[in-house]
């Protein structure tokens, strides 16, 4: 197995140094390595640094101290396009200010894929091979019958859909995903975890998301990475990680964990209130 | 069974297979598209700066018209000579006024989609956002040390504008460095500040001047063209057009920009070189236009926003596109300027200003929600 993330004593924090504004580390000293072809999650309370996480691995943040190697390379040294090629980020939430219709917007995916291609350099009209791939993305994120509506005007869930088409459409070999199913309803969720099932299964594609949704992480993922005021708590699969003893302490709340009936991966239930045995 | 819980078989089947629309290309913009959209612009701006030629304190004939802009094309010293003075009027006045305003009026539609999707806020505008204003303390401050001799001398003054400008810029830059992007508020706010601040400076300029050149001061300040000569003219073509191909070229990119700077970085856009690009290129296209017009405001945020509505916000398009209907704007509002109080003028800074400013409160007031569109 070859590692497609290297990461090496990680550190990072928010914040200008030079102004004297030194805030706390949002991810302070983290190892560990992300396997090619893998499904990797990344689970952690609010602020655990998860989503600084992800925006580092796709280099929108810069680390502060360590280092991140993409298959072997030295991060920081590369240009950004040429990261572009083979990461995608699909990120929390996209505000869209101007009315780009859904083609538009998937159709963006392409962009690193252009830069060295057309007339005035920056123009790079798009070719009959990416119309294909955006086609293709749209359908597998089942946006196509929205494609030429204005991605302004329509739902979270369906925007989370086209933002993971654009990801597609861009042919990463890494596929970076923050919440990705926060907006979504449940058959979209599912929709999205067997979608990215099958591009891992068929492409080889490398897949991190983060999720606060424990259950679909352990459905959806490999192995998980358990976080906690940024430092790695657990690494494992799935059944070595969803334990009460190792989730509680950092949740800070009583679980239930059981197997789920059909896959008897592990199920996480909060406590109820017991039911009242007799009202008389 | 795969390792896994989740596998095909569990989504239902009836999926909603919604109606696919087949015509979903036909939104994407082909260079094809492209082409027919500029050239049909391109068309109607050669209209618009013929008719205007036709307007002035003197009334010409279109047959007139042509036949004189023909005989200048080929070279034609005794056939201009033969129409007198009509063809003074045409080749030493009208028609370098008329080019002058349609290259000012290009650039500062350009600059102005340029920074709306710089600053994610489609109510950027070089004037709003107080950059005119800089530049215009800019060229002030030169005239009253004497580095510009005459008012539209293309020597130092631009160069001082650009000074100007870039310090309000830099401001500007300040402020969405720490935001990220400028919120509608903070960007009013701004361009408030600096506008006061920078009104006050050149008032003070002109306190300072004696009454007939702080008269000329005011005049131009307000926003006025007048005609250059050609190789000046030529001058300012060059920069102007070598200055808005150097934002058509950064298209894509600020296509992405406006999905954010984290999204656009993750796509693989170097964005801290495309907001320097496009600020510099702004600053010097803004220095180079206060100092031979003055301020004429809104131009640069009205033509983009009529311009989407139209064609939709693909800045491959909406630069050159915005480009030609500024310049078509800026020459009928030019002409209406020289025409409607003939044989007085009016500023056309005023005349754009008038336009422009309804248009802007109508945006802040109907569209409060979603400035978007």
């Amino acid at each position: 197995m070859t590692a497609a993330y290297q990461i090496n004593h990680l550190k990072f924090r928010y914040g200008n140094e030079r102004r004297g504004a030194v805030s706390p580390w949002v991810l302070n000293g983290l190892t560990f390595e992300v396997q090619a072809g893998e499904i990797l999650g990344i689970i952690g309370p609010n602020g655990s640094g998860k989503t600084s996480l992800l925006k580092l691995l796709a280099q929108v943040l810069r680390p502060r101290e360590g280092t991140i190697r993409l298959f072997g390379c030295e991060m920081s040294a590369m240009p950004q396009d040429v990261i572009a090629l083979s990461v995608a980020l699909v990120p929390q939430d996209t505000q869209v200010v101007f009315p780009f219709s859904i083609t538009e917007v998937v159709l963006m995916g392409r962009f690193p894929h252009h830069q060295q291609a057309g007339l005035l350099g920056g123009f790079g009209w798009d070719g009959p091979e990416d119309l294909r791939l955006a086609e293709q993305a749209m359908r597998e994120t089942d946006v196509l019958h929205l494609a030429a509506r204005p991605i302004g005007d329509i739902s979270g869930g369906e925007r989370q859909r086209a933002i993971i088409a654009r990801a597609l459409a861009q042919e990463p070999k890494i596929l970076l995903l923050d919440e990705p199913t926060a907006f979504l309803d449940l058959h979209h969720q599912l929709e999205i975890g067997v979608l990215l099932r099958r591009l891992n299964d068929e492409r080889r594609l490398t897949v991190v998301l983060s999720s606060h949704d424990l259950n679909l992480a352990s459905q959806c993922c490999d192995r998980l990475l358990l976080l906690d005021e940024g430092t790695v708590v657990r690494m494992g699969r799935p059944e070595e990680v969803i334990r009460p003893e190792v989730i509680e302490p950092v949740y800070h709340c009583r679980v239930l964990v059981d197997r789920h009936p059909e896959s008897g991966m592990p199920r996480v239930t909060l406590p109820g209130r017991k039911p009242a045995t007799s009202r008389q | 069974m795969s390792r896994s819980g989740v596998s095909p078989a569990d989504l239902d089947s009836c999926s909603p297979a919604a109606p696919v629309n087949a015509s979903w290309q036909a939104a994407v913009l082909t260079s094809g598209r492209w082409l027919v959209i500029i050239l049909g612009l391109g068309c109607a701006s050669l209209l618009v700066l013929i008719v205007s030629l036709r307007f002035g304190a003197e009334t010409v004939g279109f047959s007139e018209i042509l036949r004189i802009l023909l005989l200048a094309l080929q070279n034609e010293r005794a056939g201009l000579e033969s129409a007198g003075a009509v063809g003074v009027i045409m080749l030493q006045v009208r028609l370098p006024r008329v080019i002058l305003a349609f290259l000012v009026g290009g650039c500062l539609a350009t600059i102005g989609a340029g920074l709306q999707a710089l600053l994610r806020n489609p109510l950027a505008d070089p004037y709003v956002l107080g950059i005119s204003s800089g530049a215009a303390f800019g060229a002030a401050l030169a005239m009253l040390l004497g580095i510009g001799t005459s008012l539209f001398a293309v020597s130092a003054l631009p160069l001082c504008a650009f000074l100007g400008g870039l310090l309000s810029i830099l401001v500007v830059y300040r402020i969405t460095i720490s935001y990220g992007y400028l919120p509608v508020h903070t960007l009013l706010l701004t361009g408030v500040i600096l506008n006061a601040i920078f009104s006050a400076l050149i008032m003070f300029i002109t306190s300072m001047m004696d009454p007939n050149r702080s008269f000329g001061m005011m005049t131009w300040l307000m926003g006025t063209l007048t005609a250059p000569d050609y190789p000046t003219l030529g001058v300012l073509a060059v920069y102007f057009v070598l200055g808005m191909l150097v934002l058509f070229s950064q298209a894509r990119s600020l296509n992405l920009l406006t999905l954010g700077e984290e999204a656009a970085r993750a796509l693989g856009v170097e964005v801290e070189t495309v907001k320097r690009t496009v600020f510099f290129a702004a600053a010097l296209m803004v220095g180079a236009i206060v100092s031979v017009s003055g301020m004429i405001g809104f131009i640069g945020m009205v033509v983009p926003h009529a311009v989407r509505m139209v064609h939709g916000p693909d800045h491959r398009l909406l630069l050159p596109a915005s480009a030609l209907a500024g310049g078509s704007f800026l020459v009928a509002a030019d002409t209406v300027a020289r025409t409607l109080l003939a044989p007085a003028e009016i500023p056309v800074g005023v005349v754009t200003a008038l336009a422009g400013g309804p248009f802007f409160i109508y945006l802040l007031v109907a569209r409060k929600g979603r400035l978007a569109v």
